[in-house]
């Protein structure tokens, strides 16, 4: 009875399982990482990729074996139990091949992972400053420096007790009020340090997260190559404002950034008169 | 087998009021006391989760300030894994070793009470932070500074509480390995004991190594706030990252602290319903000796994003995939147990089944967290926040429960409500699974752990897993009442009480005396494990 409702929970469970995993899941209900828009961001996920298949092929092995134990060697179906107990060849047997698919799987993760830290060579160097609640990014060689802030109408919405309905904010929690731009196809190096408490620097698309801590910089790079806005949030507890200091990026054709850097540029100029 | 039955008055003879409780000796009593204690404070730390899942149950901030919604994460986790996992797993200890080995207590019977009544004493201190000038702390479990040192006037508390709790552990742990390296009755060798009591056997070394550790962490903070010391302060000379490696090194090694304990329970329990003894007993042994040797080599798994040299990543992303060769060889072993066995599926077995399903897709989450590169995007999700509710809620607590099934008609002398335990089950093992499963997508999809709030894409998975945590909870309410009933009536409970049960326990009566053992028993192959 208990092994029929087990037996037809897990089979519907394995269905959502493969469903899953082929993809068949709209915005609301996402399932899985974002492939990104960078050359790690997508070997990022094909990593992941990898190592989720191979656990899933493992647990319904593993699981269809256990499952036609149960199913089969029971009591009320007149089993007799056997008394074996010890089996050195099958200890054996899954000790190695477990080490094998180990082995399998540290091979292109250390591979990416070298690869994600050789930062040389960048064309451009933003410096990011974690504080309690909101970020900062200097542009050291342009000259360039400004605060991003959780956006105004998302902060109201976000007041304990508002009655103010979050789906009416603009990307509720996401967005800010000065974005950090960058432009696509180059190689950026983004140091990350703290002010304050660690704070951590996430944009899902770009492919990693980096801690910005108190006295210590961070040495990181990415090369994003598509145009568009890329959304994220701090990644490490650093206070009440932790939920409410999101990252936007905008990542632009060279010009548009070139363009971007001239006209802060004058801005700081003026203001610095 | 008759020994303690001619003295049964004798050795029934029960110390009588508050002062029984108070001042025990007793090993049953006081593991009786370590169990109460332990599944009121999974009432308290559950209530704390419940308002967390209040909270996230739709977005915007509905009820609570960011700064409360932190205490609530930061207070649940410490309840959970201080006053809930650890002191359940203490009192089976306290109640099953001494019988398990033919003992007649703990080596050290006074200072079992101390490390009792320190917990009640410690958490008075931890939750009486709820009420002080800046709140309870808010920095969560892990204490990371240069935040915790921002805690208003608890943090001198929760350094105290801490420093209590660790106490309580490291005491309880030489007790036991005391009790077990001096007290076997003759002819129960090492590799006759149940597999219960290697893992805790195992797990006492891990807190006597590991717990110190703790104590130092908490007390260079201690020394930072209040002394002018500069451990964690970069201005100072000193450095936040290095809390994380001290804090980690301790870390580690208390998560198989929470899960060996349980490891040895399945092992008893799954045994017992196939009918068939534990396969593979010396590499159980074995493997679970490694799991714990290996778990001091892993710490930095938690810091994969501080920034740690290239060497260092590497070193560590290895070290943490090799755990997952003996967890895999236990997990396996239970199968072949299992495996042409005759089973039966009572509510123990029901536990521990769903125990091996539902650890091992923690433990395939944690192998993915353990891939640093992929990790960089994991970290700090509800992708870990999902990995570890696996691992510790339907590992470790089913298996506790699933012991506490095991065992209380042992305890008690009834059996429990058999038709009320299997609702306690499914309800408990379905609303954890709408509870936890959808947090995987949400940490893939990009939700952030410790928010209060999220962006709107998240809020259908967080909907999910609210009514999930609700329909969780409300099931526990069963559990206690079928607790409680099972403690006053039930169906008289025999010696052995499961036809497959087998070991030193299982000859005693049920109820056992207030005194067992007080001669050893003989050892014969019926009641060794082997």
């Amino acid at each position: 009875m208990f092994v029929k409702k087990l037996r037809n929970f897990l089979l519907g469970f394995a269905s959502l399982l493969v469903l899953m995993w082929t993809g068949a899941a709209s915005a609301e209900w996402t399932l899985n990482m974002t492939r990104g828009v960078t050359p790690v961001s997508n070997e990022v996920y094909e990593l992941h990729m990898l190592i989720l298949w191979i656990v899933t092929i493992i647990g319904i092995g593993v699981f269809c074996v256990m499952f036609w134990s149960i199913y089969h060697h029971r009591k009320s179906k007149g089993a007799v139990p056997a008394q074996f107990h010890h089996s050195t060849v099958a200890e054996l047997t899954w000790t190695i091949i477990p080490i094998l698919i180990l082995i399998g799987m540290a091979v292109p993760a250390t591979r990416t992972l070298i690869k994600m830290e050789q930062t040389g060579d960048a064309e451009i160097t933003v410096k990011i400053t974690g504080y309690q609640w909101r970020w900062k990014y200097d542009y050291k060689n342009e000259g360039i420096s400004f605060f991003s802030s959780l956006a105004e109408d998302s902060s109201k919405a976000s007041q304990r007790g508002s009655s103010i309905d979050p789906r009416t904010a603009d990307h509720y929690l996401l967005n800010v009020d000065k974005p950090l731009v960058l432009p696509v196809n180059k190689k950026i190096r983004l140091i990350i340090t703290g002010k304050d408490v660690i704070h951590s620097w996430w944009v899902p698309d770009l492919g990693w997260k980096r801690d910005a801590i108190p006295g210590f910089i961070n040495d990181n790079w990415v090369i994003i190559e598509k145009p568009g806005t890329y959304r994220g949030q701090c990644a490490e507890l650093c206070g009440m404002g932790h939920g409410f200091m999101p990252i936007v990026v905008k990542a632009v054709p060279e010009e548009e950034y070139l363009a971007w850097v001239e006209e802060n540029k004058k801005a700081e100029a003026e203001a610095a008169k | 087998m008759s020994e303690a039955v001619s003295h049964n008055d004798h050795h029934d003879h029960k110390p009588a009021g508050i002062g029984r409780w108070l001042f025990s000796t007793n090993h049953k009593d006081i593991g009786t006391m370590y169990l109460v204690f332990s599944l009121t404070m999974f009432f308290v730390g559950g209530s704390m989760a419940m308002l967390i899942r209040l909270e996230l149950f739709q977005p915007g901030l509905q009820f609570f300030n960011p700064q409360f919604f932190n205490s609530m994460t930061t207070l649940h986790a410490l309840v959970m894994i201080f006053g809930v996992v650890m002191p359940a797993g203490v009192g089976l200890a306290n109640w099953l070793i001494p019988m398990m080995i033919g003992a007649p207590d703990m080596a050290l019977p006074r200072l079992n009470n101390m490390s009792f009544w320190i917990l009640p004493f410690a958490f008075t201190l931890l939750l009486s932070t709820l009420f002080m000038p800046g709140g309870a702390p808010a920095g969560g479990w892990t204490i990371y500074p240069p935040l915790a040192l921002q805690t208003g006037a608890a943090f001198p508390f929760l350094i105290f509480a801490i420093h209590f709790l660790g106490i309580s552990s490291i005491l309880g742990a030489i007790n036991i390995i005391a009790t077990v390296f001096n007290m076997r009755a003759p002819g129960m060798t090492y590799m006759r004991l149940p597999l219960f009591v290697w893992t805790w056997i195992i797990t006492a070394f891990l807190l006597i190594a590991s717990m110190p550790v703790l104590a130092g962490a908490v007390t260079m903070l201690l020394t930072d706030k209040f002394f002018g010391t500069s451990f964690f302060s970069a201005a100072g000379g000193g450095d936040p990252v290095m809390f994380q490696h001290v804090f980690w090194f301790f870390g580690h090694p208390e998560v198989y602290i929470l899960i060996l304990p349980a490891f040895g329970i399945i092992s008893q329990i799954i045994p017992t319903f196939a009918r068939k003894p534990l396969f593979g007993y010396e590499s159980m042994v074995y493997a679970t000796a490694s799991i714990a040797f290996l778990s001091f080599f892993v710490w930095a798994h938690h810091m994969f994003t501080v920034g740690m040299p290239l060497a260092g990543e590497l070193f560590f992303m290895y070290a943490t995939m090799s755990i997952a060769v003996p967890t895999g060889v236990k997990i396996f072993n239970w199968v072949a147990t299992m495996w042409k066995g005759s089973m039966t599926f009572e509510t123990p077995m029901l536990f521990a089944l769903a125990f091996v399903v539902l650890f091992s897709i923690g433990g395939f989450s944690g192998l993915m967290l353990g891939i640093t590169p992929a990790d960089f995007q994991y970290q700090d999700t509800y992708f870990v926040v999902a990995h570890f509710h696996y691992v510790l809620l339907t590992g470790a607590v089913f298996a506790i429960m699933g012991g506490i099934y095991f065992w209380l008609p042992k305890w008690t002398g009834h059996m429990y409500d058999e038709t009320l335990g299997k609702w306690h089950f499914w309800l408990t093992a379905v609303s954890a699974n709408v509870l936890f499963f959808p947090q995987h997508f949400l940490g893939l999809a990009g939700m952030p752990r410790r928010i209060p709030d999220y962006a709107i894409q998240f809020a259908d998975w967080n909907m999910v897993s609210s009514i999930g945590g609700f329909a969780f909870g409300l099931s526990q309410l069963l559990f206690v009442y079928i607790v409680i009933k099972c403690v006053r009536e039930g169906a008289k409970a025999t010696n052995q009480v499961w036809e497959g049960a087998h070991g030193l326990e299982w000859t005693l009566p049920s109820p056992p005396p207030f005194h067992t053992f007080t001669t050893p028993p003989p050892i014969t192959d019926a009641v060794a494990h082997s």
